[in-house]
């Protein structure tokens, strides 16, 4: 991330912050959502939400998955042969997922018990690889790096609901805290929201009231 | 040999790659709009599953795995090399895809019509390198991972062959607005998912 900083700094291009640049990161959030939008990286999003936190380092490791590669592959978008871009965006790609993957063993063992395979399918996640064609590869660092960070922040944003609803629902409580017995009530947890189907189902209601507020309409 | 049908039947219908993991579902949404197309595809990935998890298995057990550079000297007898593993599973993917591209350009071009657009694709496929991570996980024996490979391929194009034909006819059908497209189209896998759920529990 420092070297990127470093980057933008030596061209003496538009700010960081621009409007331009803000606009990379509050687009992915609603009318360009990777997940409901773009379709890409649905995967783990329904794999990983049975609970709030786990859904959080996942987000967390995407972002920085995604913003560092982004901004990696953008420097060198302009050597790499086109032939061969694919196995370079993986192996950068593989990289970082390689060291996400050690940290979270290291300091999060419990949780990447959890996520077991789906940390390493960041490498495959077709966000982290449709950024990397759609954006990285004709745009420069400091503006490849802001796209990483809002398709990280979207991708969150999305799986952050959906594992809500399924942890409330599923096994009535929000980050391991059980609200209902808390406040008293007795509460008979539905299984269904725990199982695949719920999943898909949850995620299909998402994208109906989010097209619902924003007019985005598909035809078929 | 029961064993080895166990696993099969297991990797097509109970731990299907997308009804019960959720993986591929990338390329499972995107290109579930017709029959025929949805096809061609699943065969690639059944082809390519087929191939990648027996030669993983290889790369796992004869490079990667604590202890399996022994025969090397008692000096290499501790190495362990499993911090490598997604890197490598990942170049081996991409290498057997982009081989396998070039040997069906060049040996059947009508073949290549047909499946070449999609080889590209699969390598980026969630469900190619999450069948070769479970096999790891589930140690398997090597006739196991070749026997799980061709299932997860052949359940994973039931899947898709399925949902296309379910899509085709949704065409007719009057879905409010905003559900329309994606929407339904997750509504729909979670119905189905419902219905692979009377797999569970199955064995023989």
């Amino acid at each position: 991330m420092s070297t990127e900083t470093v980057a933008v700094e030596v061209k003496k291009a538009e700010p960081l912050f621009s409007k331009k640049n803000k606009k990379l990161i509050t687009n992915p959030l609603d009318i360009d959502n990777p997940i409901t939008v773009q379709v890409l990286g649905v995967c783990s999003a329904l794999a990983v939400t049975t609970q709030m936190l786990p859904a959080l380092y996942m987000s967390a490791s995407l972002l920085v998955v995604t913003a560092a590669s982004n901004a990696i592959i953008s420097m060198m978008r302009n050597t790499i042969p086109s032939r061969i871009r694919i196995i370079v965006q993986l192996a950068v790609v593989s990289l970082w997922v390689t060291l996400v993957s050690e940290l979270l063993k290291a300091y999060a063992y419990d949780i990447s018990k959890t996520l077991s395979v789906f940390v390493g399918l960041i490498i495959t996640n077709c966000i982290v690889m449709g950024r990397l064609e759609a954006f990285a590869m004709g745009n420069k660092p400091g503006p490849s790096f802001m796209d990483g960070v809002g398709n990280g922040l979207g991708y969150g944003l999305i799986l952050m609901i959906i594992a809500f609803f399924r942890e409330l629902l599923g096994s009535g409580a929000i980050f391991g805290f059980k609200v209902f017995e808390a406040m008293g009530l007795h509460y008979k947890s539905n299984g269904l929201m725990l199982l695949p189907a719920g999943a898909c189902i949850l995620l299909g209601i998402v994208i109906w009231v989010q097209r619902s507020i924003n007019g985005y309409r598909e035809s078929h | 040999m029961e064993n080895l049908i166990n696993i099969g039947i297991r990797s097509i219908f109970i731990d299907n790659m997308i009804f019960a993991y959720f993986l591929g579902m990338c390329s499972f949404l995107a290109i579930s709009k017709k029959v025929k197309t949805a096809f061609g595809l699943g065969v690639a990935v059944i082809f390519v599953l087929g191939i990648t998890v027996p030669i993983n298995w290889l790369v796992q057990n004869y490079m990667l795995k604590e202890g399996s550079f022994a025969w090397l000297g008692a000096d290499f007898a501790t190495v362990d090399l499993s911090f490598l593993q997604f890197i490598v599973f990942i170049s081996v993917i991409a290498a057997v895809v982009q081989l396998t591209e070039m040997a069906v350009e060049k040996f059947s071009p009508a073949l290549y019509g047909t499946l070449g657009i999609f080889l590209p694709l699969i390598a980026v496929n969630c469900a190619i390198l999450g069948g070769a991570l479970f096999m790891v996980g589930r140690s398997y024996t090597l006739p196991e991972a070749t026997v799980y490979g061709l299932g997860s391929g052949i359940g994973w194009m039931l899947a898709i062959v399925a949902l296309a034909g379910v899509r085709e006819k949704m065409k007719y059908s009057n879905v409010p607005g905003p559900l329309r497209g994606l929407g339904i189209t997750f509504i729909l896998v979670g119905l189905m998912s419902f219905g692979f759920l009377s797999f569970l529990g199955f064995s023989l």
